[in-house]
């Protein structure tokens, strides 16, 4: 067991694999890196690489066509990936961990009060009587600032960044130390996401919650990013602290995700990446992005390690 | 109210006053009010011109392009388009009208139909146009996949939409609604369903294709990051109006009216020191159109409300500086 002081996640080669009738798709495939308390990791990536899969492997929501799920979790240093589903379900889930997922704000019961929506996981998971779970949404709501007469509400009464706003508070109610937030801002308004990712900024500080926010939006990201991880074709290729990945990347692939992102108050002209990322089906041996990449030399037909560089990783051959 | 521009080109499409009101009716009759999603807008586009409509959700910029594509009647107000009105269009000149204009899609996938291959898609507002010619019109479509950078083109015909990845797709789009030759491009968050990485391919080829062709194009978006790369003047609407005009880079350097300005703190740019403090971001959410706030619409909103004023007249379009126009009393002359 793994207990290093202010560590809360600890993932060691995660892997997730579905069977389709074409082949096994490699969603997942050797996922490593850790996290600690109160802090917030940005997984960037394009679609397809990925990243909703990593979510549904965190969370153990899978699907039925599974072929392979192997790897360690350590949460707050027990190896979640050991428990049987029952005691996932119990222990991990919700009081653990809490999925905000992709479209959260459609993912609302449509026939259900919003209170008695997000009092619903506290009332199964900590036990507490209806009237005791609906003080602590009360709370919660406070929190999120959704005004409190809301939850007598249906969620087709709420406009779409407060239906975000609840099933934020419907993640948060059952304070779990750490949450997985899927694409949570990317059907939302301008002025919304800046209001979202204010939240998520104040209940980092007040609650002291850790995040695993996973998107394709850069911009945003860096909002709430401490670690920044990079992620290709089903691999993790680059880590490090936010404030030394912004300024400069080191996978070509970061450098050129980077270099995509149109800024407001810059006047460089954003560049594009030329090719498609390959297919999970069949991944490329060796170095996955080795055939949309211009610095690739002969090493790149062999996959590369996890190279460390101080406190950042990457997986490419030129920093060997 | 019209804006000038700097030499004197033709005038493509003008939009005088023009209202776009949805009836609300309670249980199919009987009128409880309307929905005014487009509330007196007027602006002029020159042949070849740019234009991004910038706006939340809700604040009336699909009403407003539907009704430039001929899709929604307006309420009140004219459509001019080359000399046309489009309210007095008979359905035969209508039909032609809509040839002269192209639709790019926000969801390329949903805007392609799926049984349908890539051929059959690119041929169909050929033949519906009157293109009887079957060679001629593989011939255009060959060429118009030339443009969109679609090689070689062989190996698209026979595909179905779901093969595709979204830039393809998106490309597809493009394609098709430049196949007509139009004049007048409405392309609606054309990058908003894509990947980062393709996004600014996508933006750069319809910049391409609009030097190239001389075309007006009007791009719809609510991403300010994106404009500069693509348009010459932006208008920012909000609740139905359009509330700021102004050439692209005056307008990003110096947003005059107060939402525009907020729109412009919310955009970020990827830099972990956004991590260390919070936006400001004004209070409440855009009103209901069913019954927009007197005055001024954005006034329970905005931190400058002058009460007695904004709250009570609205308006008008002032010009503090030259082709930089804002509805706001805050630029009222003295």
């Amino acid at each position: 067991m793994n207990n290093t002081p202010g560590e809360l996640l600890r993932i060691k080669n995660l892997v997730l694999h579905f069977k389709t009738t074409f082949g096994v798709v490699q969603a997942v495939d050797g996922v490593d890196f850790e996290l600690h308390t109160n802090r917030a990791v940005v997984i960037l990536g394009e679609s397809g690489c990925g990243k909703t899969s990593l979510s549904k492997a965190l969370l153990r929501l899978l699907p039925r066509n599974v072929e392979k799920y192997s790897g360690e979790v350590f949460l707050q240093g027990t190896d979640v990936m050991m428990l049987d589903d029952e005691e996932y379900r119990q222990n991990v889930r919700w009081v653990g961990m809490s999925l905000v997922p992709q479209a959260a704000m459609n993912a609302l019961n449509p026939v259900l009060k919003v209170g008695d929506q997000v009092s619903e996981p506290v009332m199964i998971h900590l036990g507490l009587s209806k009237a005791e779970s609906l003080h602590l949404v009360h709370k919660m709501f406070q929190h999120v600032g959704v005004p409190l007469d809301f939850v007598e509400r249906y969620p087709f009464e709420l406009s779409g960044g407060m239906r975000q706003r609840v099933a934020l508070a419907m993640a948060l109610v059952t304070s779990p130390s750490l949450i997985v937030l899927d694409e949570p801002t990317s059907a939302l308004d301008l002025l919304t996401q800046a209001n979202i990712m204010n939240v998520l900024k104040r209940i980092k500080h007040e609650l002291g919650t850790s995040f695993i926010l996973i998107t394709h939006d850069i911009a945003t990201s860096s909002e709430l990013a401490d670690e920044v991880a990079i992620m290709y074709a089903g691999q993790i290729v680059e880590t490090g602290h936010a404030k030394d990945f912004f300024p400069a990347p080191l996978h070509p692939y970061s450098q050129m995700l980077m270099a995509s992102v149109p800024r407001l108050r810059s006047e460089s002209d954003p560049m594009f990446i030329t090719g498609q990322p390959p297919s999970l089906m069949n991944p490329p041996k060796g170095c996955r992005f080795a055939a949309r990449c211009p610095f690739r030399f002969e090493k790149c037909s062999e996959e590369p390690p996890m190279f460390e560089k101080g406190n950042r990783k990457v997986k490419c051959w030129l920093h060997a | 109210m019209t804006l000038k521009t700097e030499e004197p080109r033709e005038i493509l499409l003008s939009i005088r006053d023009l209202h776009v009101w949805y009836e609300l009716r309670r249980f199919g009759f009987g009128r409880v009010g309307s929905v005014k999603a487009v509330d007196g807008v007027s602006f002029e586009l020159a042949e070849g011109e740019t234009v991004a409509v910038v706006g939340e959700s809700g604040c009336g910029k699909s009403s407003l392009m539907k009704t430039i594509l001929g899709l929604n009647i307006p309420t009140s107000g004219d459509v001019v388009f080359d000399g046309k009105n489009l309210s007095q269009l008979n359905n035969k000149d209508m039909r032609s009208y809509r040839f002269e204009v192209g639709y790019v899609q926000q969801d390329p996938y949903s805007a392609l139909p799926p049984f349908m291959n890539i051929e059959q898609i690119l041929e169909e507002p050929l033949i519906i146009s009157g293109v009887k010619n079957k060679a001629e019109r593989l011939d255009r479509i060959r060429k118009v996949m030339g443009e969109v950078k679609l090689h070689p083109p062989e190996d698209f015909l026979t595909k179905f939409p779901h093969m595709l990845s979204g830039g393809q797709q998106q490309r597809i789009v493009i394609a098709r609604a430049m196949i007509l030759e139009p004049k007048l491009i409405v392309a609606d968050e054309p990058v908003s369903m894509l990947d980062a990485s393709v996004r600014v391919e996508i933006l750069k080829l319809l910049h391409a294709l609009q030097e190239k062709y001389n075309l007006t194009v009007i791009y719809i978006t609510h991403d300010l990051s994106t404009v500069k790369y693509f348009s010459a003047r932006i208008f920012v609407m909000y609740a139905g109006n359009l509330i700021e005009k102004g050439e692209t880079r005056r307008l990003l350097e110096n947003p005059l009216h107060p939402y525009t300005m907020a729109l412009l703190a919310a955009t970020s740019d990827p830099d972990a020191r956004n991590a260390d403090s919070f936006k400001e971001v004004p209070p409440g959410e855009p009103p209901s159109l069913v019954n927009p706030p007197k005055g001024c619409r954005f006034h329970p909103r905005c931190s400058h409300s002058m009460p007695g004023l904004c709250d009570e007249k609205f308006p008008p379009d002032f010009e503090p500086e030259p082709e930089h126009f804002v509805a706001c009393w805050l630029y009222q002359p003295k």
